[in-house]
């Protein structure tokens, strides 16, 4: 069991965790090393690609130059569980639903970035992934890595299922109008627009430069994905079931994500009784900024400022005529929509500060 | 400096312990302003007139 930790002793004689990550070539997971690569109570112990065992990881992540001199390995269950403390999969869905329980099993401690234990109900894996889930016990051990919505439980958690990058951004939008219950539960659209790293490392024809630049291209107007863990957390706040509509646009950025959520109110409110829902919230939340400003450039949330970040920018404002609130939210879908949550999950798991490693500004202009 | 919740947004704000009626402060958060007055020894704001922006058709 790797519950306690092997303690390695860092600068300022603080301790450190052994860290694995599993899947570590592709977007999410090169992402997840630049995090980690610098985290003062993190030492990196394997990192695996079938693809690129024995090389360094700079000649794949080239920002990570300098940094680190680890290379891949193959994946090897046995190594990793003896010699972590903690491993991260950021392997595709489908791909990481074996190896997770086989870590699970072994008793190290997984945080898994991909879709597999992110949904309670097995039969949503049918529905929305097309495939049954082979562990659906293992479904109700996994806790959702959002730690605004699950600290307490993704502290003690032996699995913990990171979110849908889109998932992560409408959620932390809408989740203050469920709880307030300001909203009607049954009509709910969310309308997402996400960056090209948000389709992974992998080409297709759609990912083609040619074909990429310059889209605004609907790609999923329906059953996506996402709407299942979307209608599950909120659902989870507002203690019933709550339908959620989406639709996400591939845009022409390279990273971010805007989510327009748009929802209706169940009585009159006001502008002020929404700035108290939201602050009652994320007052203390170090990763949750709220936007609504009547000066500068930047009035609503804007995925292009918060590129880099772990930062999920929320806003709002009300259409009063409609009687419609319009809730928006931005992040970065590779940090907050990815890694970012998953190293703020580990900072929780191991009681570290929770913006240890991740109180990054974000970089403009981009 | 005197911690102030923003009528508008609820965010702390920080006001000058020798700020003095009349004086402008702006939320950083919502961009409101106000007017800091003095009553019965303790701060309060008030809306501050400012021109609004149009940028309408």
């Amino acid at each position: 069991m790797s519950m306690s930790m092997s303690m390695s002793m860092g600068d300022g004689g603080r301790e450190k965790i052994r860290v694995g990550v599993i899947g570590a070539s592709g977007y999410v997971g090169g992402e997840l090393l630049r995090l980690l690569v610098t985290h003062p109570r993190v030492e990196l112990a394997m990192v695996t690609s079938r693809q690129y065992a024995g090389e360094y990881v700079h000649r794949i992540h080239p920002g990570l130059r300098g940094f680190t001199e680890i290379t891949f390995s193959p994946l090897d269950i046995d190594k990793l569980s003896s010699n972590c403390d903690l491993v991260f999969t950021a392997v595709p869905h489908g791909k990481a639903v074996e190896i997770v329980k086989r870590l699970y099993d072994t008793g190290v401690r997984v945080i898994d970035l991909s879709a597999d234990y992110r949904i309670k109900d097995p039969e949503a894996y049918k529905y929305y992934y097309g495939w049954s889930h082979p562990y659906p016990d293992l479904l109700s051990k996994s806790v959702y890595g959002i730690p605004e919505l699950h600290r307490d439980e993704i502290r003690n958690a032996r699995l913990v299922s990171c979110p849908g990058c889109m998932a992560v951004t409408s959620l932390l939008a809408l989740a203050p109008l469920a709880k307030h219950d300001l909203i009607d539960l049954d009509h709910i659209v969310v309308d997402s627009k996400i960056g090209s790293s948000g389709a992974g490392g992998k080409p297709s024809s759609g990912t083609h430069h040619a074909m990429r630049y310059g889209v605004v291209r609907p790609y999923k107007p329906v059953k996506h994905r996402h709407t299942a863990e979307i209608e599950q957390e909120m659902s989870i706040i507002a203690g019933r079931r709550v339908s959620v509509s989406m639709t996400p646009h591939a845009v022409n950025i390279v990273r971010g994500i805007l989510c327009t959520n748009h929802a209706f109110l169940k009585r009159s409110t006001t502008i002020q009784e929404l700035w108290r829902a939201y602050r009652g919230m994320y007052r203390n939340e170090p990763f949750v900024r709220l936007i609504r400003d009547t000066k500068g450039l930047y009035k609503y949330p804007d995925p292009k400022f918060v590129v880099g970040s772990n930062f999920c920018d929320v806003g709002f404002d009300i259409d009063e005529r409609n009687n419609r609130v319009v809730a928006l939210s931005a992040s970065d879908n590779l940090m907050k929509g990815a890694a970012g949550s998953a190293v703020q999950c580990m900072n929780v798991m191991y009681g570290f500060n929770e913006a240890e490693g991740l109180l990054i500004t974000p970089l403009t202009p981009v | 400096m005197v911690k102030v919740r923003c009528p508008e947004c609820d965010k702390d704000l920080n006001i000058p312990d020798d700020a003095v009626d009349g004086e402008i402060v702006t939320c950083p958060d919502c961009g409101a302003n106000y007017e800091v007055t003095h009553m019965d020894g303790k701060i309060t704001l008030k809306p501050a007139e400012s021109v609004g922006e149009d940028w309408g058709e």
